[in-house]
């Protein structure tokens, strides 16, 4: 139970850091940590005791292993966090472009 | 990684909070490796150092001005709101979890047992992902195009007629 307990923690920290921070980089880093939290319960969730990962072997019988499923579904959503992470910074260095700043407060002028 | 993960919302500097941050997708790495993970924790590795290398090339030479957090009371009160909110969620889902250890394989058991007659891939993970749920390995290559296609279009210079 205490693997959730800090995972949660971890989700936490990231929430805690997109709603309060006001620099844009600060709330890339929040959705970032958010996403590892997410990843690292998936795979929290997959795991079983004294088992072997999901790899067969030539002549070994398998008798136990990780859920394999899981661990497909963090493939996909890693290399997804990767491509929004890239569009949200991109989006970020056109407004510091713009603006001339990452603070959120001061992005106000909604000029085209 | 908590540590890492608070280091890196708490600090000052820009750069420095970017690093601890990478640091903590290392120690997501690691943590998969030891969760016997292995395919997981390589692409962690690299997907890690691209991202990193995306964040300091958007907060290099940029003068950074510290940003003062206004209306301390408020802004903190609300947050912590939303967090309690989350947290009375995640309880109640908490219950539902299977216990650390003993993960619920319905599905994976099928495709454990008849994965290597049918794919013929060694790696179960490899023959999930690109013979059981194909679809889902392709709407991954489209999003990946689409937000290729969306950084290009964001930071591209010509074309501009109404720029000053």
């Amino acid at each position: 139970m205490i693997e959730y307990i800090l995972c949660l923690a971890l989700f936490c920290i990231g929430l805690y850091c997109v709603l309060r921070k006001r620099n844009i980089i600060k709330i890339v880093i929040g959705l970032g940590i958010i996403e590892y939290a997410i990843n690292l319960l998936f795979v929290l969730t997959s795991y079983r005791m004294n088992s072997r990962a999901p790899v067969l072997d030539k002549g070994v019988v398998i008798t136990n292993m990780v859920d394999p499923l899981p661990h497909a579904l963090v493939l996909t959503n890693i290399v997804i966090g990767l491509a929004v992470t890239a569009l949200i910074v991109a989006i970020a260095i056109r407004l510091y472009e713009k603006y001339g700043t990452f603070d959120i407060t001061k992005i106000r002028k909604l000029r085209g | 990684m908590v540590l890492g993960a608070i280091v890196a919302v708490e600090i000052e500097d820009l750069l420095s909070s970017v690093i601890a941050v990478g640091a903590v997708g290392l120690a997501l790495s690691m943590g998969f490796l030891i969760l016997k993970a292995p395919d997981l924790a390589i692409v962690q590795l690299v997907v890690e150092i691209l991202c990193i290398i995306i964040l300091i090339r958007a907060t290099i030479k940029k003068d950074l001005s510290i940003i003062k957090n206004g209306r301390w009371f408020f802004n903190t009160f609300s947050t912590l709101l939303f967090i309690f909110c989350f947290l009375v969620f995640a309880y109640f889902a908490l219950k539902e979890l299977p216990s650390f250890g003993e993960p619920i394989m319905r599905v994976a058991k099928e495709y454990i047992r008849q994965g290597l007659s049918k794919t013929g891939a060694t790696n179960i993970v490899s023959s999930i992902i690109l013979d059981f749920r194909g679809y889902d390995t392709l709407g991954e290559a489209t999003v990946l195009f689409t937000a290729v296609i969306g950084v290009l279009a964001i930071m591209r210079k010509v074309g501009r007629i109404n720029e000053k």
